[in-house]
C-alpha cells in the first residue's frame, strides 16, 4: 500500500501565537529611561584644613529647615522664587570695572553688596537633617536651573548656540558637527559660569 | 451578455495575510530584545521626586542605590528611611561591601568611571541620603546623578 503523503501543518494559528507572545512582552515591558540631577560628590579631604577664604558677599546661602522651608539670605523664600534670586546673584557682578575681578559679560544690578563675579560666587546649600529629599531635589534643581538659564544666555549670545541641548547632545552622541570644537566651547561657557554649589554637613534634627 | 456575466469582476480579492506572522514576529523579536525583567523587587517605596534640569544616565557604568521607607509587606523593616542594594538591604555599614562588590561586576574599562545613580523616594529625610553620599566619598565613588522622574519641581 502506497504511504499517503504526510498532510501540511496548519500554520493558520501561527499568527494568533505570535500575537499572544507579542502581547505579553509588550506589557511587560518598561523601557527605563532614567534621568536625573548629575552631580559630582567633592573628594575626601583631610580633617584639618582650613576652608578656602571667601568673601562673605560671594557666598549665597541657601537655608533649608525641617519643614520644608527656604531662608535665603536671611530672607524667607519660596521656591518659585529661588531660581531668579540665585540669578540675580550669580548675574551680579559687583566688582568695579578696571579691577582684574571684573566681570565683562555679566549683565546683573551691579550691585556692590552682592558677588564679585560669576567664577567666585559660591552657593552654599544647608540642610536640615528632616528635610524631605522632595524638597533637597527641588533645591538643587532651581539651582542647576539657575546656571544652566545663564550658559544658555552666554552660549547664545557668543555661538549662537543653546548650552543645554548641545550638552545633551553630544551625551547621547547624536550631536552633527565638530564634537572637540563644541566640547571645547561648551568647556568655555563652564568657565564663564562654574557650578560651584557647595553643601554644608547637614545640621541634626531639628536644630 | 453572458458572455460579460462570466467575467469574474466586481469583487475585491482577499487581502493576502501570508506575511502577517513574519511582521508580528519581527516585532515580537524587538520586544523580547528591549525587555528587561526587572532582577531586583523593590523592597522599599519608590516615588521619585520630579525634576526637569536633567542629563541622562549612561547605563552600562551605573549602580544602583535604592532608598526609602520600607514598602508593604516588609514591616519588619520598620518605618524609617532604608537603603537597597541589588536585592538586598543593607545597612549603612555594610554599604561599602555591597557597592565594592557591583563595581566588580562592571566592565574593567568602566570601572573607574562609574555613575551612582540614587533612587530616592520622596518622603525619605535627606539625612539618610547625607549618610550614603558621606560612605561613597570614603569609596571615591564621587560621580553620582540624583534619579528623577520628569515634571517640573514645583509640583513637587
Amino acid at each position: 500500500m502506497a504511504r499517503r503523503a504526510t498532510p501540511e501543518v496548519n500554520a493558520g494559528s501561527m499568527a494568533d501565537i505570535a500575537f499572544l507572545l507579542l502581547i505579553f512582552f509588550l506589557v511587560t515591558t518598561t523601557i527605563e529611561k532614567d534621568k536625573g540631577i548629575a552631580r559630582q560628590l567633592p573628594p575626601k579631604q583631610e580633617e584639618d584644613v582650613p576652608p578656602p577664604p571667601l568673601k562673605e558677599k560671594n557666598i549665597f546661602i541657601v537655608n533649608v529647615n525641617k519643614d520644608n522651608q527656604l531662608l535665603v539670605e536671611e530672607q524667607l523664600m519660596d521656591l518659585e522664587d529661588l531660581r531668579q534670586a540665585a540669578i540675580d546673584f550669580l548675574d551680579n557682578g559687583g566688582a568695579p570695572s578696571g579691577s582684574p575681578e571684573h566681570c565683562n559679560y555679566c549683565q546683573g544690578p551691579r550691585d556692590t553688596r552682592s558677588s564679585d563675579n560669576p567664577k567666585k560666587a559660591v552657593i552654599s546649600v544647608q540642610n536640615d537633617r528632616l528635610t524631605s529629599y522632595k524638597t533637597y531635589i527641588s533645591v538643587q534643581n532651581e539651582l542647576v536651573a539657575a546656571y544652566n538659564f545663564l550658559r544658555n544666555r552666554e552660549s547664545t549670545r557668543l555661538f549662537g548656540w543653546n548650552f543645554t541641548e548641545v550638552k545633551n547632545a553630544i551625551n547621547e552622541g547624536n550631536y552633527n558637527g565638530n564634537e572637540d570644537a563644541a566640547w571645547e566651547q561648551l568647556k568655555q561657557i563652564q568657565e564663564l559660569f562654574p557650578l560651584n554649589l557647595s553643601e554644608a554637613e547637614p545640621k541634626k534634627r531639628g536644630e | 451578455m453572458s458572455k460579460f456575466k462570466k467575467k469574474k469582476g466586481g469583487e475585491i480579492p482577499a487581502v493576502n495575510t501570508a506575511s502577517l506572522p513574519d511582521i508580528v514576529f519581527m516585532l515580537l523579536f524587538f520586544f523580547m530584545v528591549v525587555t528587561v525583567l526587572r532582577d531586583s523587587s523593590l523592597m522599599v517605596k519608590n516615588t521619585l521626586p520630579k525634576g526637569d534640569q536633567v542629563e541622562k544616565l549612561k547605563k552600562d557604568r551605573s549602580i544602583f542605590i535604592y532608598a526609602g521607607k520600607p514598602g508593604p509587606g516588609y514591616d519588619k523593616y520598620g518605618t524609617e528611611g532604608i537603603i537597597q542594594i541589588g536585592d538586598k538591604i543593607t545597612n549603612i555599614g555594610n554599604i561599602k561591601f555591597a557597592l565594592e562588590g557591583l563595581r566588580q561586576k562592571l566592565l574593567p574599562s568602566l570601572k573607574d568611571k562609574v555613575v551612582v545613580a540614587l533612587k530616592v523616594d520622596g518622603e525619605t529625610n535627606t539625612g539618610l541620603v547625607s549618610d550614603i553620599k558621606e560612605e561613597l566619598r570614603e569609596l571615591n565613588m564621587v560621580k553620582i546623578i540624583y534619579i528623577t522622574t520628569p515634571g517640573t519641581e514645583l509640583q513637587n
